[in-house]
C-alpha cells in the first residue's frame, strides 16, 4: 500500500498535551511540515513561549530554548546572532506577543531580525484559563471580562499584523486562519514562504495565525471554528500585509 | 604587556573581549555607560557584535538566547536595569546557562541618584530574581582587579555552567587606573555539547528551566545546590590585610575597601591594631578568610556604602563570637577614613 499521510521528520512522536479540538496541534504541524520541506530541520532553533505551548519543546523534532513570558523575540534574536546560520522560529501566543512581549516582538521587526514568528491568536488567554488578552473582541466575556470587553474601560483589540506592518524591518507580515481545510492550506503556505524569506536573509517575517480555544470560549471544538470564522475573520481580515515585494 | 591608563567601564569591556566574549546586548544607564560604548565600537572589530536592546528585560533574555547557542556572552547595567533583568537571570540560572553580568551600582532605591553605592549586595547574593537559585558575584577593588575577574569570570561561568556577576559601583566604572591584560591561566572546559546549534546528526538540544513535575523540579533543585556547594568550596576569595595581631577587624569590599585600608594604616598609626578582612568573592562569601583570623581579635566593624547589607553575612559567619559592628553611607555618600577611624575607636572603646 502507498503511504500518503506520515508524521513529518521535524515533529517528535510525543503525544500532545492540548485540549481536543484545540488548532494549536494543526499550526504545529503545518510549521514542521514547512521545515521539513526546506530541508533545515537540522539547522531550525525553535523558541518556545509562555502559555499553552510551553511546552512546543517536546513536540519539534530539532533544538529548542524555551523563554520567559513574552521574550521569545529577544532570546531568538541571541540565538540567531550567535548562530546566523541556524533557522530560528519562535512560536507565541497572543497574550505572550501581543501583551507582555509587545516591545520584543516591535523591536524584533523594527531591527529586521532574521528570524520567524508564528503568532497563534486565539482572542484568549489559554493555560491560565481563559483571562482577557490584548486580542480579545470587543464584547468578548472571558474569565476577566465576565460582562464582555468594554471598549470605554479597557480599549480595543490590537490588530498586531497591521501594526506591525507599519515597520520597515519586518518583511513578511501575514494573518491566516485554520478553521477548514482550504484556509489551512494556505496558512501552510505562508509559514512556509516565511521561513524562505529568512534563509533569504531577508529580514524579519510573521505569521499570525487565527485559532480557537474551544476550553476557553466554552464551546465544542466544531462550535469554536464556526465562531472563529463568524467573530474573528471580521475584525482580523486575513491576507498578506507586507511582502519583500513591497518591502523593497 | 605594557600598563594602559583606562576607565574601569572600559576596561571591564576589553578584558572580556581578551577572555573571547564576542557577543554583547546592552541598554544605556549611568554610571556604566563607556562599556556599552566601549563595545560597541570594538565588536565589529573583532567580528563580534554589539546590540543596543530596547530594554533591559530584551538585553538580558538576548544573553539567555546566545548562551544557550554556545556564544560567550556579557550584559552590563546599573542598578535599576539589574533589577529589570532579574527575571532573565532567574531563567539563566535555572537552564544553567553561563554569562556575565556587570553591574556598576548607584544610589537607591527607585530612580535613586547616579553616584556609587553597594546598596544591591543583597540583591545580588541572596537572590534578586525569583527561586532557589544563587549567583557567582565577584567585587573587584581597582581596575586592575575588574580586568582579571572579568577575565576569569568567563572561564568559570563556562565551567559551572552558571551566570557570573561582577559587582562594581560608579567609583570603579569611572576611575582610570593603569591597568595590564594578563589572560589568566585557562580551566579545562567541556565542550559546549548542550547548546542549540542545530540538531544535525545528533538529537535535539533543549535549553530550558520548566520542570513541571514537583519530584523533577526538586531534584532539578538539589542538583543546582550541590553545584552552589561545590562552588564555595572552590572559589571564595579574599584578602587580609594587618590581620595577623589584629584586635580590631574591618570588614569592607570593592571601593569602600580602598578607603578602610587608608582607615587601618592610620589606626595604626596611632597604635590600634587594626586589620582588613576584604571579601573579594561576595558570594560564596569567603568564610574560611574568619577561620584563618587569630584570638586577638575583640571586634568586627563591616563598612558599606549601604544602610547595612553585607554586614548580615558577616554576623552569620561570626555567629555570635564576637560583637559585630557597622558604619555605612548611603545615597552616593562615600565614608572617609576619619568617620571610619572615629567608628572604630569608638567600637574599641566600648569593647574596653
Ligand atoms: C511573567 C509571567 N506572567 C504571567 C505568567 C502566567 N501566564 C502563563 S501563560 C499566560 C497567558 C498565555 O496566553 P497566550 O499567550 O495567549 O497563549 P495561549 O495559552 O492562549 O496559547 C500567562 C499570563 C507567566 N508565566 N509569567
Ligand atoms: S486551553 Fe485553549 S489554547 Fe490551550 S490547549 Fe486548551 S484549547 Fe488550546
Amino acid at each position: 500500500m502507498k503511504k500518503v499521510f506520515d508524521r513529518p521528520q521535524a515533529m517528535t512522536e510525543k503525544q500532545m498535551h492540548y485540549c481536543p479540538g484545540c488548532t494549536h496541534g494543526i499550526i504545529h504541524r503545518l510549521l514542521a511540515e514547512a521545515i521539513d520541506e526546506l530541508n533545515v530541520r537540522e539547522k531550525t532553533i525553535g523558541v518556545a513561549p509562555v502559555g499553552c505551548a510551553v511546552l512546543a519543546y517536546e513536540y519539534f523534532n530539532c533544538d529548542m530554548q524555551q523563554a520567559a513570558h513574552g521574550r521569545a523575540p529577544a532570546v531568538a534574536t541571541g540565538i540567531k546572532r550567535t548562530n546566523p546560520d541556524n533557522v530560528v522560529f519562535t512560536y507565541q501566543g497572543d497574550g505572550d506577543l501581543a501583551s507582555i512581549g509587545c516591545a520584543e516582538i516591535v523591536h524584533a521587526a523594527a531591527r529586521g531580525e532574521k528570524i520567524s514568528t508564528i503568532f497563534v491568536n486565539n482572542a484568549i488567554y489559554g493555560m491560565t484559563g481563559g483571562q482577557m488578552a490584548p486580542t480579545t473582541l470587543v464584547g468578548q466575556t472571558t474569565t476577566t471580562s465576565p460582562y464582555g470587553r468594554d471598549s470605554s474601560h479597557v480599549g480595543y483589540p490590537i490588530q498586531v499584523s497591521e501594526m506591525l506592518a507599519t515597520l520597515q524591518g519586518a518583511v513578511y507580515v501575514a494573518r491566516v486562519s485554520v478553521h477548514d481545510v482550504p484556509h489551512i492550506l494556505k496558512a501552510k503556505k505562508a509559514i512556509k514562504k516565511a521561513l524562505e524569506i529568512q534563509i533569504k536573509g531577508l529580514g524579519f517575517s510573521i505569521v499570525e495565525v487565527l485559532s480557537t480555544c474551544p476550553t476557553n470560549w466554552g464551546k465544542t471544538p466544531l462550535d469554536s471554528l464556526e465562531w472563529l470564522q463568524q467573530n474573528m475573520l471580521e475584525y482580523y481580515p486575513l491576507g498578506e500585509y507586507r511582502t519583500p515585494e513591497e518591502g523593497k | 604587556m605594557a600598563k594602559q591608563l583606562m576607565k574601569g567601564n572600559e576596561a571591564i569591556g576589553e578584558a572580556a573581549i581578551t577572555a573571547g566574549c564576542r557577543h554583547f546586548f546592552g541598554y544605556p544607564i549611568t554610571p556604566q555607560n563607556e562599556l556599552p560604548q566601549y563595545m560597541s565600537r570594538r565588536m565589529p572589530q573583532v567580528d563580534g557584535v554589539f546590540l543596543q536592546a530596547e530594554s533591559e528585560v530584551s538585553a538580558i533574555n538576548m544573553v539567555y538566547g546566545a548562551a544557550g547557542a554556545g556564544a560567550r556572552v556579557m550584559t552590563s547595567s546599573s542598578s535599576p536595569g539589574i533589577s529589570l533583568k532579574q527575571e532573565g537571570i532567574s531563567y539563566i540560572a535555572g537552564a544553567e546557562l553561563p554569562c556575565v553580568i556587570v553591574n556598576i551600582i548607584r544610589g537607591g532605591p527607585g530612580l535613586g541618584g547616579i553616584q556609587p553605592a553597594q546598596s544591591d549586595y543583597l540583591q545580588a547574593t541572596k537572590g534578586g530574581g525569583h527561586g532557589d537559585y544563587r549567583l557567582i558575584v565577584f567585587g573587584p577593588a581597582s581596575v586592575q582587579e575588574m580586568v582579571d575577574m572579568t577575565m576569569e569570570a568567563f572561564d568559570i561561568a563556562d565551567y559551572y555552567r552558571a551566570p557570573v556577576l561582577i559587582l562594581g559601583d560608579g567609583v570603579l566604572g569611572q576611575m582610570m587606573e593603569p591597568v595590564e591584560f594578563n589572560k589568566p591561566k585557562s580551566r579545562e572546559l567541556k565542550p559546549k555539547d548542550w547548546a542549540t546549534t542545530g540538531a544535525a546528526g545528533r538529537g535535539p538540544n533543549i535549553i530550558n528551566s520548566l520542570a513541571m513535575q514537583p519530584e523533577k523540579l526538586e531534584e532539578h533543585n538539589w542538583r543546582l545546590q550541590e553545584k552552589y556547594k561545590q562552588i564555595k568550596e572552590n572559589e571564595q576569595r579574599f584578602e587580609l590585610y594587618n590581620c595577623d595581631d589584629a584586635e580590631l577587624v574591618l570588614v569592607a569590599y570593592g571601593t569602600t575597601s580602598r578607603i578602610v585600608k587608608s582607615a587601618v594604616n592610620q589606626l595604626r598609626e596611632h597604635g590600634i591594631k587594626a586589620g582588613l578582612l576584604r571579601p573579594i568573592s561576595l558570594w560564596p562569601f569567603p568564610e574560611k578568610a574568619f577561620a584563618q583570623l587569630p584570638d586577638s581579635v575583640k571586634a568586627f566593624l563591616a563598612v558599606e556604602m549601604s544602610a547595612g547589607q553585607m554586614v548580615e553575612d558577616v554576623r552569620l559567619t561570626v555567629n555570635g563570637a564576637r560583637p559585630v559592628e557597622f558604619f555605612g553611607r548611603t545615597g552616593g555618600m562615600i565614608p572617609s577614613p576619619t568617620e571610619i577611624i572615629e567608628k572604630a575607636k569608638a567600637v574599641l572603646g566600648g569593647d574596653r
